[in-house]
């Protein structure tokens, strides 16, 4: 059919067959479940909608203004960041820390620990939600029956249920699972870094913490950034271990700006305003993205 | 072929398929979603199915049976999608109304408004189904919210029935905690069974006109009225005694009933299905037995509420847009009169059909029962009579009352800001 030459230096048939067989599936697909998807939630963000028949009702700028000052909102993000900084100052140093010691060819067992410490990260986010509101259960749990070695058994903190120790309570459970991963991504890393390299900071009588700091993290650049921005997205789209465990309540003390997403756009059926959440929680990640490639990734280059 | 060309045949060979995927369906074929997944009501659904099929041999019923939540959710996106199933579990309400409004379902008034079908039922139990007068599902199980309690607990610190005043229930409460046993178990997290107490008590206190004029918007004030506030300030009084299990807050239905089940917990406020999901949850699988009994809501000393009205809801089946006549005829074949004493055998459900509860053989589903047929007013559960947006903010408001973040005015203010912007 199509006689139309192609300019040489261009593609040729064979190639743009190639590329459309390899290419043509998966952009269909993300155009189709990511491009289209995020258009239509920019455009009923802007009504109020339930989902269901026509949209007729157009607010203009009303849910965003009523995002802006929605104190759940402001609660929500406040505890995305929260989770965002613990993960960074508390997670992050503990996976590194682990993963030189896993590394240490004079550590026996590295193989065994690697397996170890990465197994809660092979746990699916629900399973781990139940989980662990097995062992924070308030009448049958584990932390109470530890608890009840040491002290009164009445006494025993009720985590999931208390307004002011949920969020935390989530947190451990976050660094619980996914320090294993970052683990992981430290250990490929510290692979790449020239034995020789630390060995030479040895002998020119380096201590230990001073060829940590001179030539392992200087090294470990491109795996720290990579860990960090994982970190930081994973941060604000955190919901299925928040959901599985309570669902951000009571009172929206573990609420996440995700999970508020769900509650207001499905199962209150606010699909307008879940909507505006959406793409607020889209120009954030999408903001930190650019940011953080300009700025963080790029200098090194 | 060029990319254009490429992409025009792909177009042609989509809109030939598509309607082909969408419309295939010929009209004599009946898509029936439920949620009873338990083996006992999953052969007994099949058997009416096939019941049916026996005798119209040109109807082909598609049974998808699906958990409660993933039952909602699978809904809710095919509701969006414009295309529901023909028949359908629904709990009525504010929900069944944003369908209604939407234009999703089909309207039966014409087969159940004054007809044999629709007299076979109580008037009143149709209420819960009618959007703007015209009705859209049909009601088979209806019910109402009680107490039920661990009578040999009861019996431990005196008590041989369940009282029936609110000052010699708080005693009862009282006197548990001090032997050692908690009160009320109750589930914080899960929001609505809080919400039934709050509601409750605001039902004894400003009886029937509270909520119908508060519904209806002739109380100007709405949720903000003193009556709603002091229903808030009572159940504050009531969290102080500690009545509730340790970390109530963040406890699911689920485990409301397994300390109840389990002889732990004295009583729970819950609905007509509280038996079943108590035996579910308790280690024995048993649950209580004999040992358990459910009784009205008390009266307030001084408020406006008698014990004759209560606070229930119950389910039914809707009807999707694009349902056929063969589908609204199956939904008749299901609530007759043997298929709704079939039911309510195997599954307890309170049957709406008029001569059904011969099936009903427990003694406390008897007493729920004859409490709805006696009432004389009816509110469906708040969070349900209310689009969701609205059922919402009211649990809401309800768990920032107990966690002590609101006050009672605060959270009614809540509730009627929500209320308004519906």
């Amino acid at each position: 059919m199509a006689k139309r030459s192609i300019p040489k230096g261009s593609l040729n048939r064979a190639n743009f067959l190639t590329l459309a067989i390899l290419l043509g599936p998966a952009l269909i697909l993300f155009t189709a479940l990511v491009i289209v998807p995020v258009f239509e939630a920019a455009i009923f963000s802007f009504y109020k909608w339930n989902g269901f028949g026509p949209m007729v009702n157009f607010r203009g700028f009303q849910n965003y203004i009523q995002f802006f000052k929605d104190a759940i909102v402001h609660k929500a993000l406040l505890h995305n960041l929260i989770i965002a900084v613990v993960s960074l100052v508390v997670e992050l140093p503990i996976a590194m820390l682990l993963a030189v010691i896993v590394c240490d060819p004079k550590f026996k067992g590295a193989v065994f620990f690697r397996t170890f410490f990465f197994l809660p990260y092979v746990l699916s986010e629900v399973i781990t939600g139940v989980l662990w509101q097995f062992i924070y259960h308030p009448q049958y749990g584990l932390v109470r029956a530890i608890w009840g070695l040491f002290a009164p058994i009445e006494t025993a903190p009720t985590l999931m249920g208390n307004t002011t120790t949920l969020l935390w309570a989530i947190l451990v459970v976050i660094i619980w699972k996914y320090f294993g991963f970052h683990m992981t991504i430290y250990i490929a890393g510290l692979q790449d870094i020239p034995r020789e390299q630390i060995e030479a900071a040895t002998i020119d009588g380096a201590s230990s913490w001073q060829t940590f700091i001179s030539v392992t993290l200087p090294g470990m650049r491109t795996s720290i950034q990579l860990s960090v921005f994982f970190a930081i997205i994973g941060s604000f789209q955190l919901f299925d271990i928040v959901w599985a465990m309570g669902k951000g309540d009571p009172v929206n003390a573990g609420e996440t700006i995700v999970t508020y997403m769900y509650k207001i756009g499905l199962q209150r059926f606010n699909i307008g305003y879940g909507g505006t959440i959406a793409v607020c929680i889209f120009l954030i990640c999408l903001f930190f993205n650019v940011f953080y490639q300009k700025i963080l990734v790029r200098e090194d280059d | 072929m060029n990319i254009k060309g490429k992409l025009a045949s792909l177009a042609i060979v989509l809109a030939l398929v598509a309607p082909v995927m969408t419309f295939a369906a010929p009209t004599k074929v009946v898509e029936w979603w439920h949620i009873g997944t338990a083996a006992n009501d999953k052969a007994m659904f099949q058997g009416f199915a096939d019941a049916y099929m026996k005798l119209h041999s040109d109807v082909q019923i598609n049974i998808t049976v699906l958990e409660n939540e993933a039952f909602k959710s699978k809904l809710t996106t095919v509701m969006q999608s414009g295309n529901p199933p023909d028949v359908f579990q629904t709990w009525g309400g504010g929900v069944l109304g944003e369908y209604a409004q939407a234009g999703l379902l089909r309207d039966i008034s014409k087969e159940t408004k004054d007809t044999a079908w629709g007299k076979s039922m109580a008037a009143g139990v149709w209420a819960t189904y009618t959007v703007d007068g015209k009705i859209y599902a049909v009601p088979n199980d209806a019910g109402c919210i009680t107490f039920w309690y661990n009578k040999d607990l009861l019996a431990k610190v005196g008590y041989k029935s369940f009282p029936t005043d609110w000052a010699d229930f708080l005693t009862l409460v009282k006197k548990l905690k001090a032997a050692g046993i908690t009160p009320i178990s109750l589930a914080g997290n899960d929001k609505w069974p809080a919400m039934h107490m709050w509601s409750y008590i605001a039902l004894r206190l400003g009886g029937a006109s509270l909520f119908a004029d508060t519904v209806s918007g002739k109380n100007k004030a709405g949720f903000n009225e003193a009556t709603w506030v002091k229903a808030g300030t009572m159940l504050n009084e009531l969290a102080a005694l500690k009545p509730f299990q340790d970390g109530f807050l963040g406890a699911t239905y689920n485990d409301e009933a397994a300390l109840v089940g389990n002889g732990v917990a004295a009583m729970e406020l819950m609905g007509q299905w509280a038996p079943n999901v108590q035996k579910d949850n308790s280690s024995s699988k048993a649950g209580l037995g004999d040992k358990l009994a459910a009784a009205p809501f008390p009266a307030i000393k001084g408020g406006k509420g008698k014990v004759t009205e209560v606070i229930g809801g119950g389910g039914g089946f809707a009807l999707g847009k694009n349902a056929s006549d063969a589908a609204v005829d199956f939904v008749k074949f299901l609530t007759n009169v043997e298929n709704m004493t079939t039911w309510a055998k195997t599954s307890g459900i309170l049957a709406t059909t008029k001569g059904a509860e011969v099936g009903i053989t427990d003694p406390n589903a008897k007493m729920v029962k004859a409490l709805v047929d006696k009432c004389t007013f009816f509110q469906l559960y708040l969070d349900q009579a209310f689009p969701p947006a609205v059922g919402g903010a009211v649990n809401d408001a309800v768990q920032t009352i107990l966690a002590g973040t609101a006050t009672p005015t605060q959270a009614c203010a809540a509730i009627q800001s929500a209320f308004v912007a519906k």
